[in-house]
């Protein structure tokens, strides 16, 4: 309990002190004639801005550095990336990543276009709504353990018992750390494990996809949808036709989001994947493995500039998307 | 072509509105039918129950003799324009105008053909390949008006199409549109609100209040002889002049109406075409006379005071008091205005001097004298 009320006592101090310090920088470039008036002030509200760019900007530049050399400090030159896109083990990862990044995003959007269809204007509709959200809420680590309890060998373990009810003699499964799919153990394809895993994911991401798309959808006015059923489109035409068109900014926000979410997923796997073992690391997963479990600060290093290299075009396209959804209006 | 016919046509809205009570009316082969009449009288939801959305609650719908009730917009084969335009954001001019046709697996090279005739009919060939949100609001409404034409339908329904267009372009759009039916030969119903528009497009203009058919009628029949006041009121602008007078005496010889304390007298044509008066011998009645009776030369004469002169150009508005209570057809009825005098207007020759003031006398038009009965409404005609 004291610890909380010092923690707190401090964090006030703390923006007090910070209020204090900006205000009275203010206060003085307030008092600085013009022009250096104007200019002493946009100084002062950047300031900051700018000193917590170079806090990430910094040790951007480090890491960067840092991926060209190997486990002992030595120069490494391109060598963590070689060894990247050569080791079995690490090509595994890299299409565990790319598998995760098409299923669970084509999964929950797809998910979240259906439901917010067929819901909308239902009755009860908030409230199913709000229970497709839930999930959205809880922390991944809260939702590895959930699922844990489903996939788990015990005897509590649920799927397991939904299976122990077929007829005859039941295995028990350990599902979990089934690394093969439909007999088939390569690292070109993802292990029934990490579909698993992706089950969580996908009913975290679906509700958030859902409640989006769902309010874009109240958004398409209704006279072109029944221009369209004049025109002699089917409901599912009109829908595919004229309602998701509309609505395709969204849609590529969306997917965006959820591109962005899953490439960098990480605390899933370290909670159901046992950190990355039975094939189930994802590249996160992996900087974070090399760099401090395993102590190889320069491949985890040039793990974290692959997924950088990742994540950026993602994030160009949806600026871009949403500039133009801008425009559009 | 096509023709289509309401019997006893209802809609009842699910919160238990009645919108339309039950609706008669029977549009011909390739004629030009106005739907018209004030703001929420449910011109929309005729209109929407004909084009298949909206359900209908009791009665019969026929296009062509059959039945449609049941069938969905996508099977009675008609074309409509909205308000909006309601044009597809995400394709073209072309893909807007093509889409019907697409739908229905249309030979490439013949939806190609068909676009092009109708967007050069609509000077829209320039543009064909433009999204909807490059266009002007006049380009817009004619991508409508093409998307709705090229599909040669049983019907075309239009809802207030011009209602975005600024006043300029809405008088020539009405123009082009109506120049345009007339050529296609499509049977048209057409909803405004606006009585000018009713006037110079339709082949006859049907008005409704609260749902109600007050008279459906040529343009010139429904100014020349509203059934009631309603339809009187609501059609020219300005509105009839509508006053209380009474019913002097109405026999062989003539009628004579008091109107503000003076005598109109009607004789010959003028007493045969509202005999009708003869049962309201000494009764109160309504009176109404249009501003442009007030204007030339007539048998009659009434004196008022002038108030207010507005020069339009074309016409002089005068607005003058007379000593007699206003009478005005609102949406339940009759309503007798309060107060002893009120205000009419006459339209007169724009060289004629008159003078804030004055006391002037006007020339009555008894031809143009309308009756209504105080308590209906209903027009007191020849018998
Ligand atoms: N969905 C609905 N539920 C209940 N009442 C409705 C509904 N839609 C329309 N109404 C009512 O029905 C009446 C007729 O509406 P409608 O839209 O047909 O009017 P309108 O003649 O087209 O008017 P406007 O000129 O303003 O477009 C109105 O009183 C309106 O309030
Ligand atoms: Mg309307």
């Amino acid at each position: 309990m004291g610890d909380i009320f010092s923690s707190l006592g401090l964090v006030v101090v703390g923006i007090a002190a910070f209020a204090a310090v900006i205000g009275g920088l203010y206060w003085l470039a307030s008092q600085l004639p013009e022009p250096w008036r104007e200019r002493a002030r946009t100084v002062v509200f950047l300031g900051p801005g700018l000193l917590l760019l170079l806090g990430l900007v910094l040790p951007a530049l480090i890491n960067f550095r840092l991926a060209f050399y190997d486990r002992n400090g030595d120069w490494y030159g391109f060598g963590n990336y070689r060894d990247i896109f050569t080791s079995s083990n690490n090509i595994e990862v890299l299409m565990n990543t790319l598998w995760w990044g098409i299923l669970v995003t084509g999964a929950s959007t797809v998910i979240g276009v259906v439901i917010a269809r067929f819901a909308d204007r239902m009755r009860g509709e908030p409230i199913a709504k709000a229970a497709i959200f839930l999930p959205t809420a809880i922390s991944m680590v809260g939702a590895g353990i959930i699922w844990n309890f489903v996939y788990s060998p015990r005897e509590y373990g649920l799927l397991n018992s939904m299976i122990g009810l077929l007829p005859g003699e039941q295995d028990i499964q350990f599902f979990l750390q089934d690394s093969k799919l439909l007999g088939i153990d390569n690292q070109w394809i993802p292990g029934l494990n990490s579909l698993l895993i992706m089950v969580v994911i996908i009913w975290i991401q679906a509700g958030f996809a859902t409640v989006v798309i769902s309010a874009a959808l109240k958004g398409v006015p209704d006279d072109l949808v029944e221009a369209a059923k004049i025109d002699g489109a089917t409901d599912r035409q009109a829908f595919f036709r004229v309602v998701l068109p509309y609505i395709k900014g969204t849609i590529i926000t969306v997917v965006t989001t959820i591109v962005i979410a899953v490439l960098k997923i990480f605390d899933i796997i370290q909670t159901m994947g046992k950190g990355g073992s039975f094939g189930t690391s994802t590249m996160a997963n992996e900087m974070y493995e090399q760099a401090f479990p395993q102590d190889n600060e320069g491949l985890g290093a040039a793990w974290a500039i692959l997924l950088f290299l990742a994540v950026a075009p993602i994030i160009y396209v949806n600026a871009r998307n949403q500039r133009a959804m801008r425009g559009a209006r | 072509m096509s023709t289509l016919t309401m019997n006893n046509l209802q809609k009842k809205y699910p919160n238990g509105f009645v919108a339309v009570p039950g609706l008669d009316l029977h549009i011909d082969d390739g004629e030009f039918l106005v739907l018209v009449g004030p703001s929420g009288c449910g011109k929309s939801t005729v209109l929407r129950m004909v084009a298949g959305l909206e359900d209908i609650s009791g009665g019969d719908l026929l296009i062509d003799d059959t039945r449609v009730n049941d069938k969905g917009p996508q099977e009675r084969d008609i074309a409509m324009v909205f308000q909006s335009y309601a044009l597809y954001p995400n394709m073209t001019v072309e893909g807007n105008i093509a889409f019907a046709m697409k739908l229905r697996k249309t030979d490439k090279g013949q939806i190609k053909q068909k676009v092009a005739e109708v967007a050069e009919l609509l000077e829209l060939t320039q543009v064909l390949d433009r999204k909807p949100g490059q266009l002007s609001g006049g380009q817009r409404q004619r991508v409508a008006m093409g998307r709705a034409i090229v599909r040669e339908p049983k019907l075309f329904l239009m809802d207030e199409p011009l209602s975005n267009l600024d006043a300029k372009l809405r008088v020539q759009t009405r123009a082009e549109i109506a120049k345009l039916q007339r050529r296609l030969g499509v049977t048209t119903m057409y909803v405004t609100h606006d009585q000018v528009e009713a006037m110079t497009m339709g082949d006859r203009v049907a008005v409704l209040r609260r749902g109600v058919l007050m008279q459906c009628a040529a343009p010139s029949t429904l100014y020349e002889s509203p059934d009631n006041l309603f339809v009187a009121q609501f059609i020219g602008s300005p509105s009839m002049n509508v006053v209380r007078g009474v019913v002097r005496s109405a026999g062989e010889e003539g009628i004579v109406l008091e109107v503000a304390g003076q005598s109109l007298a009607l004789t010959g044509a003028a007493a045969q075409r509202m005999a009708g008066l003869a049962k309201y011998g000494g009764q109160e009645i309504a009176v109404g006379i249009r501003p442009e009776a007030l204007g030339g030369d007539g048998e009659g004469q009434i004196t008022v005071a002038v108030d207010l002169v507005e020069m339009l150009g074309s016409e002089k508005l005068v607005h003058a008091s007379i000593d007699a209570v206003a009478v005005r057809a609102i949406d339940t009825g009759v309503e007798i205005g309060t107060g002893t005098s009120s205000t009419m207007i006459a339209s007169l020759d724009p060289r004629r001097d008159v003078r804030v003031g004055e006391r002037l006398t006007l020339s009555v038009d008894t031809m143009r004298v309308h009756a209504f009965d105080l308590q209906t409404g209903a027009a007191i005609g020849r018998s």
